[in-house]
């Protein structure tokens, strides 16, 4: 995509690493390289404040801990109140002066199921209180940790460990849960997806997050090879796929204003993402034809509103 | 000087006095006056506070968690429905071990849904690791509050601490409450000085997780802390009561040494027991009570040392046991009397669930029917009785 990346990629990636080595996250885990992109542009001044979850559970076997930046781990459906806490805790004691006048940016970061589902009241609570900080929704689309449940975030005819493909099933029957909606209808600065799949564009947003004037929201589409049912190599390709077909669109919305940051167009079939994953292996044609009409539906409406002036 | 004051009021006058730096609370029956007090102290720039307006409990307790572990001294309070949505992060509060300090003005858990005082709220989270107090009057309320941060913040406890106070029977009555002045209690309560906190200057993780090689230790230090916290408590008790001249103590007693039958109660239904105790004595009747202040750490060998000579020992609950045996304070006794071996007879009564009156006269029948079982005139065998239940 880009050329000559690997002269350009050291000078716009920082080298210090905020989640070191010795984790315990599945090979080719796109979940754990979406926050170690992020952190890195969130860099030492930062708190993490993280929810239950897979990336909870590779990182911090007592007593050791993958994060190099302050980290808090309270419970799985409250990681931005924890984070609303952190903020407002910091603001009284820099205002009093007892801790020094600089600004450390807070990040909460949850799973799918820990923002759009058992999470969800306390994210939006948070969001409409205006505390500054920025809020990652690491969405592999399932209860991974816990063995790959279905969610709200999980797409239409995945088979998941409660949502199986069966004689009578296709597997999950709702459409996924639009959550980039529902964090800009707090109308909050910046809200936007990203994928590690696309780096640059992923750091990008990770800036603008850090820079809001109050809180943002990112949501990582975060391949997981292991709950997906893909090749561990292919985590990478699987998440350009995911973007290619318009499955999982690169936008962002600043102040309100829609903006698509890669436009894959001419989009490819559907298909072409859905066959290979053990997830989507029962669908029948009919069925990857309904999700053809949707998503072509979904890429046409973010058009629509990135065209709005 | 004393000043006439809604308990309510003087609670977050308290929270004033020391001097809170983040409050983040949800309103619910009987609680609201106190954090409504609390927003109006800071939007008036009374209190140099940060209030986080959340979106539930839930959030409540959480938020508390982020604001002390960001190192600001924090308060919160609740309330039944309140109490148990916060119940899953009570347990996390204790094991972070950040001293925040909630007033619970107790209410009746639904359904059906009560809005009036009982201790079935707090008696259902009384194993969260949480330092728990309980207050009989509006001025034990305010000192209670102060005290409670001093605990809490004090290095050889480092422990979150409930202060319970009955609601509407208590948080709703106006009362003549002596406010130290704010100078002293700047002397009594410095600065919280953490100990660790999240900063980049100092980064750590806080909250990992254990594998069954560590839990056991974990939670074995855990326990030693709030263990030890009880010389603590009884050390801060005691500085308080000389430095402001009144008396506090773990165990209060009440017409105690020459009593043979005495009660054991917690909360603003020590009054009535006090005056049921006073009618008694008017008869010749002599009836003893142990005011129980703090139920976690639990003071078995202070009480133990109190009941030791006792004939019958007269356990106030005011919670069902919920299938149990008895109710929850009882339970503590039963345990104490074994352990240390007394040979007391032992008694549970029920009473005042969902705001239910218990009046003076109740006290004194029980003792009554105490005193006649006793003689063995009343053969009745049951784990405990419900006063007042209409059948
Ligand atoms: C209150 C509560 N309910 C359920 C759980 C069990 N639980 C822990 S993590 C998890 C799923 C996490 O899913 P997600 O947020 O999508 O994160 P992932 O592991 O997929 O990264 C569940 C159900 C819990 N820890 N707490
Ligand atoms: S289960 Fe998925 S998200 Fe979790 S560590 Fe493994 S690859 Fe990553
Ligand atoms: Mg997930």
């Amino acid at each position: 995509m880009l050329p000559n990346i690997e002269i350009y990629a050291p000078n716009v990636v920082p080298k210090e690493e905020f989640v070191v080595s010795g984790h315990r996250a599945c090979q080719g885990c796109a979940e754990v390289l979406a926050l170690r992109h992020a952190l890195k542009i969130f860099g030492k001044d930062t708190i993490i404040a993280m929810a239950t979850g897979c990336m909870e559970i590779i990182s911090t076997p007592l007593p050791t801990t993958a994060w190099t930046q302050p980290w808090i781990h309270v419970a799985f459906e409250n990681a931005a109140a924890v984070a609303s806490g952190i903020e407002a805790g910091l603001r009284i004691l820099r205002k009093k002066g007892k801790i020094p006048d600089k600004d450390i940016h807070i990040v909460a970061i949850g799973g799918d199921g820990g923002t759009a589902d058992i999470g969800l009241q306390a994210l939006s609570g948070a969001l409409e209180r205006y505390h500054k900080f920025t809020y990652i929704c690491v969405d592999n689309e399932a209860y991974m940790n816990t063995g790959i449940q279905r969610s709200s975030s999980t797409p239409y005819g995945a088979s998941t460990t409660t949502s199986p493909a069966g004689k009578v099933s296709i597997g999950q029957q709702t459409w996924k849960k639009d959550m980039v909606k529902i964090a800009a209808a707090h109308n909050i600065p910046y809200v936007a997806t990203a994928c590690p799949s696309y780096p640059f564009d992923l750091i990008e947003k990770v800036k603008q997050a850090k820079m809001a004037n109050g809180p943002s929201y990112l949501h990582f589409l975060s391949v997981c090879p292991t709950g997906w049912r893909i090749p561990s190599e292919a985590a990478i390709k699987y998440g350009r796929l995911a973007v290619e077909t318009g499955i999982f669109p690169l936008y962002e919305i600043k102040d309100g204003k829609y903006r698509i940051t890669y436009n894959p167009e001419p989009l490819r079939p559907v298909k072409d993402y859905l066959k290979g994953q053990g997830r989507f292996r029962h669908l029948t044609d009919e069925h990857i034809e309904y999700i053809q009409k949707r998503t072509n539906e979904h890429w046409e409406e973010i058009k629509k509103l990135a065209s709005l002036k | 000087m004393k000043k006439g004051i809604e308990v309510s009021i003087a609670a977050s006058e308290a929270a004033k006095l020391a001097r809170v730096e983040a409050i983040a609370a949800y309103p619910i029956t009987p609680q609201t006056h106190i954090v409504e007090h609390l927003s109006d102290i800071v939007a008036n720039g009374e209190l140099d506070a940060v209030y986080v307006t959340v979106e539930s409990e839930h959030s409540a307790m959480s938020a508390c968690i982020g604001t002390s572990a960001a190192g600001a001294r924090t308060f919160t309070s609740t309330s039944a429905q309140g109490l148990e949505l916060m119940h899953e992060i009570l347990f996390i509060a204790s094991a972070l071990r950040l001293p925040i300090v909630m007033a619970v003005a107790n209410r009746a858990l639904s359904a059906p849904l009560s809005i009036w005082n009982d201790h079935s709220d707090v008696m259902a989270a009384r194993d969260c690791g949480w330092i728990q107090l309980f207050c009989e009057n509006g001025q034990e309320v305010v000192d209670t509050i102060i005290m409670a941060f001093r605990i809490a913040e004090d290095h050889r406890v480092l422990l979150p601490v409930m202060v319970n106070l009955d609601g509407f029977q208590l948080s709703h009555v106006v009362e003549p409450i002596d406010f130290p002045d704010q100078k002293d209690v700047d002397k009594f309560l410095p600065d919280y000085k953490p100990l660790y906190t999240l900063h980049p200057d100092r980064p750590l993780t806080m909250g990992a997780y254990a594998t069954p090689e560590l839990y056991t230790e974990a939670k074995f230090a855990q326990e030693q802390a709030i263990i030890n916290s009880l010389p603590v408590i009884k050390e801060i008790l005691s500085e308080y009561s000389k430095k402001f001249k009144r008396k506090y103590n773990i165990l209060e007693t009440y017409n105690f040494e020459k009593s043979d039958t005495v009660f054991i109660a917690m909360g603003s239904v020590n009054e009535n027991i006090m005056t049921a105790i006073d009618t008694l004595k008017k008869d010749k009747k002599s009836c003893g009570l142990v005011k129980v202040r703090l139920f976690r750490p639990f003071p078995d060998a202070e009480l133990a040392a109190l009941l030791e000579k006792k004939k019958n020992v007269i356990v106030i609950d005011r919670a069902m046991p919920a299938g149990g045996m008895n109710g929850p304070v009882y339970n503590e006794v039963a345990a104490l009397l074994r352990r240390y071996n007394i040979k007391a007879n032992l008694f549970n009564y029920i009473v005042g669930l969902g705001g239910r009156d218990v009046l003076p006269e109740d006290f004194i029948s029980v003792y009554d029917e105490v005193v006649k079982a006793k003689k063995g005139k009343s053969k009745e065998k049951t784990n405990y009785k419900v006063i007042g239940v209409r059948a």
